[in-house]
């Protein structure tokens, strides 16, 4: 054992001096910053759990996936705005409507945040939001089951970047307008008019204490310019809300330049209790738009999309002390409150500094009318006047802050490649690591929080060039894990990552898994073309539209063999999945048919629509491997030509009649 | 050739060994959040072994309890289970009163996975039929139900 242990020693050592030698050539080595314990670190034997949930965004892919700390190891894709093939996403009849909006059925969108639930400022495990970034949406992700159970698209929006974030107990998420665009009734205006005629909004989605449903309160009708990120006040700063903008030259072309002039843009603070009394006094004005608001039912197992018509504006006008601007260099980006909500942290993107603004300083500058002027309207506050300080020479090109409750801010830098690590009441750099490579977010597990759990920061890059075996001129992208429980951070593992990872929040384990639903209870299944049981599988023609009420368990399908469609018929597998056990989903798919397949959940119902476009014989099966017969799991159906006299009959196995159908 | 494979897997398994041992130490610092403790008490509806004594059979038979079997019957055992004695996925349901125990049935029913694990005669059942018989998440007072119903298709009053 001895000879054998320096032999492999001897292995390793080799392969590090060539990887050594390889890294040579680079100017970071990330040899060097792999503790020697990290393996363990990130180790979880086979069976055994992982530590944290990170719900962590697909950016472009449009879903969200879920990951294991401290392993890295993917366990789910949880489809949101974009169609998902593999589990019927927007493909069966039940899904679609999830995926409609004001435009028409969108199939693909950008999602870059996530927002957990929280009650009284902690994590609360019920329930992870998520925004569109293209055409403007919010979705809430049910906790119980990984599913979207909710989108609300957000009307008078373009771009809904600066959003889910959430309210300490998560009575508001937020939808703040990266683009200003035209609002109202002409919105057939000159570009080169945006100053006259484009405006910003941000919206105050309500969330329902009990169900979790969303409705816009309000919305807050700004100047035209860019909203980009935004955190609640907690603890003490509660009632307000903090959004970062930038383009404050109003610029629509070339904004690389153009929007990179003024030495300072804005974080826009907004007090939203005053503007929830302001709602509630009839201050707002009504305006009609039009938004898709789409639920998913967990009895019926079905979407409904419904096209709602008005939403209510608040004018800062008209409602004083509601919306101030505090100076903040350079285009800035992240905006986040510290565990105290005493500090909020701006992050330009161009800045050299890291302003840190305090809570009370601003309520001081605001009772005191400390104004630097106004800005379409809008109170300025006097920069110094609300200022806690300015973390000096920090690295370059700060995006985002997360904190560890511990007194400790963490800083992603995206031109230097790097976390820093400071002290809040300091503004001291106590660390700072490098990132492989340029990182965008990072995440502490409830960074964003009242109750930060700590332990690890993780980097979502934006670049991962050579830190994986090459796949062509596309990449896999990548996060990495670093452990904060000492002084120094740590690097312990690599990971990839689905789509563009953006935001990402994890939780401990313990909050959700306890709630993880198994099934879904048969008797509770009200979907209406449920089969409950064999003795309702059947076959009904209505018109030129076939029904198929089928039912699967392991492993066949009732009914299995179904004859008498004809061309032109369009035909609706209603499959209904009988099993009771946990981890026993069927498929169900058909040949040639235009569409994805299904994947139904013990207890659910779900339906395939099938135009048959040729004459013959269409064999379909399970697709998901169910039991030892699982191969077995098959049958027909038969298409006869249009005006062909075959009855409509169905059956499954020797002992059943073929009865006829209702016709 | 062999003697290589089998001392490179030993280089392997001694280098694993000097990296978990490594580790042992910086886990004992750790907070103790036991998950693995959490998900084994998990609450299930299911899954209670009955014994013997808690099941009595009498006549004349419960007849809400055949009716409430028989409609159990219908959504959660009928696609594989016949009333007659052909066998379709799993055996026909004929003359299982009399072969089988109570408690034996009904273990069958709510704890699927034990009987399957641990009874020799569920595992000769397994072994003919291929199929592992699905949990159904019956609870005990359906599964007491469906025995009722049981013994009405075997002709008892």
């Amino acid at each position: 054992m001895k000879h054998m242990f320096s032999r492999s020693m001897l292995v390793v050592s080799l392969a590090a001096a060539g990887f050594a030698f390889l890294q040579g050539c680079k100017p970071k080595g990330a040899q060097s910053a792999v503790g020697g314990d990290a393996a363990a670190k990130v180790y979880v034997a086979p069976g055994k759990y992982d530590e944290f949930y990170n719900f962590v965004s697909g950016g472009f892919s449009g879903q969200m996936s879920v990951y294991g700390l401290p392993s890295g190891r993917l366990f789910r894709v949880i489809p949101v705005f974009s169609v998902d093939p593999e589990k019927g996403w927007g493909y069966s009849e039940e899904t679609k409507p999830m995926l409609n909006t004001s435009n028409g059925f969108v199939p693909w969108d950008d999602l870059h945040h996530i927002a957990l639930s929280v009650t009284d400022g902690a994590h609360d495990g019920r329930w992870a939001f998520g925004n569109a970034n293209n055409t403007p949406r919010i979705a809430r992700i049910d906790l119980k089951t990984f599913r979207t159970a909710e989108i609300i698209e957000i009307p008078n929006s373009a771009g809904n970047h600066s959003s889910p974030f959430i309210t300490e107990n998560s009575e508001y998420v937020v939808a703040g307008t990266r683009f200003s665009v035209p609002i109202g009734d002409n919105q057939d205006v000159p570009i080169n008019t945006y100053k006259q005629n484009f405006k910003g909004t941000v919206s105050f989605i309500g969330v329902d204490k009990t169900s979790g449903k969303m409705n816009i309160a309000f919305q807050i009708l700004t100047p035209g310019i860019n909203f980009d990120l935004a955190r609640a006040g907690k603890g003490k700063s509660n009632g307000w809300f903090f959004f970062s903008c930038y383009n404050s030259e109003k610029a629509n072309t070339l904004l690389e330049v153009n929007a990179s002039q003024k030495d300072k843009d804005f974080i826009m603070a907004v007090n939203w209790k005053k503007a929830e009394e302001y709602a509630k006094a009839g201050k707002g004005v009504k305006k009609t738009v039009k938004y898709a608001h789409n639920t998913y039912d967990e009895s019926t197992h079905t979407a409904t999309s419904a096209i709602e018509n008005e939403v209510l504006v608040l004018d800062p006008k008209d409602c004083p002390d509601m919306v101030y601007f505090m100076p903040c260099p350079k285009s800035p980006h992240g905006c986040d409150t510290d565990p105290t909500g005493e500090y909020i942290v701006g992050s330009g993107k161009l800045a050299a500094v890291i302003p840190v603004f305090s809570f009370t300083k601003i309520q001081t500058a605001i009772a005191a009318k400390t104004y630097d002027g106004e800005y379409d309207g809008i109170p300025v506050l006097k920069y110094d006047a609300v200022l806690h300080g300015e973390v000096q020479k920090p690295g370059l090109g700060p995006l985002h802050t997360e904190f560890d409750g511990k007194g400790f801010a963490y800083t992603s830098f995206f031109v230097s490649s790097e976390i820093v690590k400071w002290n809040i009441q300091e503004l001291k750099v106590v660390d700072r690591v490098p990132t492989y490579y340029s990182i965008g977010h990072l995440c502490v597990p409830g960074g964003p929080t009242k109750k930060p759990w700590g332990k690890y920061v993780i980097a979502y890059n934006k670049i991962t060039k050579d830190r994986y075996l090459p796949t062509g001129p596309e990449l896999t992208q990548s996060a990495q894990l670093y452990s904060i429980d000492g002084d120094k951070m740590k690097l312990l593992l690599d990971f990839p990552t689905i789509g563009e990872p953006h935001y990402a929040e994890a939780i401990p384990a313990e909050l959700i898994m306890k709630n993880s639903q198994k099934i879904f209870k048969i008797e509770e299944n009200k979907n209406p073309y449920a089969a409950i049981g064999d003795n309702n599988a059947k076959v009904e023609r209505k018109g030129n539209e076939v029904h198929v009420y089928m039912t699967s368990i392991r492993s066949h399908f009732t009914p299995d063999n179904i004859e008498g469609v004809k061309l032109g018929d369009v035909v609706y597998f209603h499959v209904t999945n009988l099993e009771q056990d946990w981890d026993v989903p069927h498929g169900f798919a058909v040949k040639g048919a235009n569409n994805a397949e299904l994947l139904i959940m013990p207890g659910e119902t779900q339906t395939l629509k099938w135009v048959p476009e040729k004459v013959g014989v269409f064999p379909m099966y399970c697709t998901d491997f169910c039991s030892a017969l699982h191969q077995e799991m098959q049958g027909y159906i038969r298409v006869s030509p249009a005006g062909s006299n075959v009855p409509l009959t169905f059956s499954t196995g020797k002992t059943e009649p073929a009865p006829a159908a209702q016709q | 050739m062999k003697l290589k494979t089998i001392a490179a897997a030993a280089i392997l398994s001694g280098g694993w060994l000097f990296i978990t041992s490594c580790g042992e130490g910086v886990q004992k610092d750790e907070k103790p959040v036991d998950i693995q403790e959490l998900a084994s008490k998990q609450p299930e509806t299911h899954g209670a072994e009955i014994k013997e004594g808690d099941i009595t059979v009498s006549n004349p038979l419960n007849g809400e309890w055949v009716t409430a079997g028989k409609s159990i019957y219908e959504v959660k055992c009928q696609s594989c289970h016949r009333l007659t004695e052909e066998k379709l996925v799993g055996p026909g349901w004929k003359g299982v009163t009399k072969t089988r125990k109570p408690v034996w049935i009904m273990n069958m029913i709510t704890n699927t996975e034990m009987m399957l694990d641990s009874d020799p005669e569920a595992q000769k059942l397994l072994e003919l039929c291929m199929v592992r018989m699905p949990n159904q998440n019956l609870s005990k007072d359906e599964a007491r139900h469906i025995l009722e119903f049981m013994r009405n298709n075997d002709g008892e009053k």
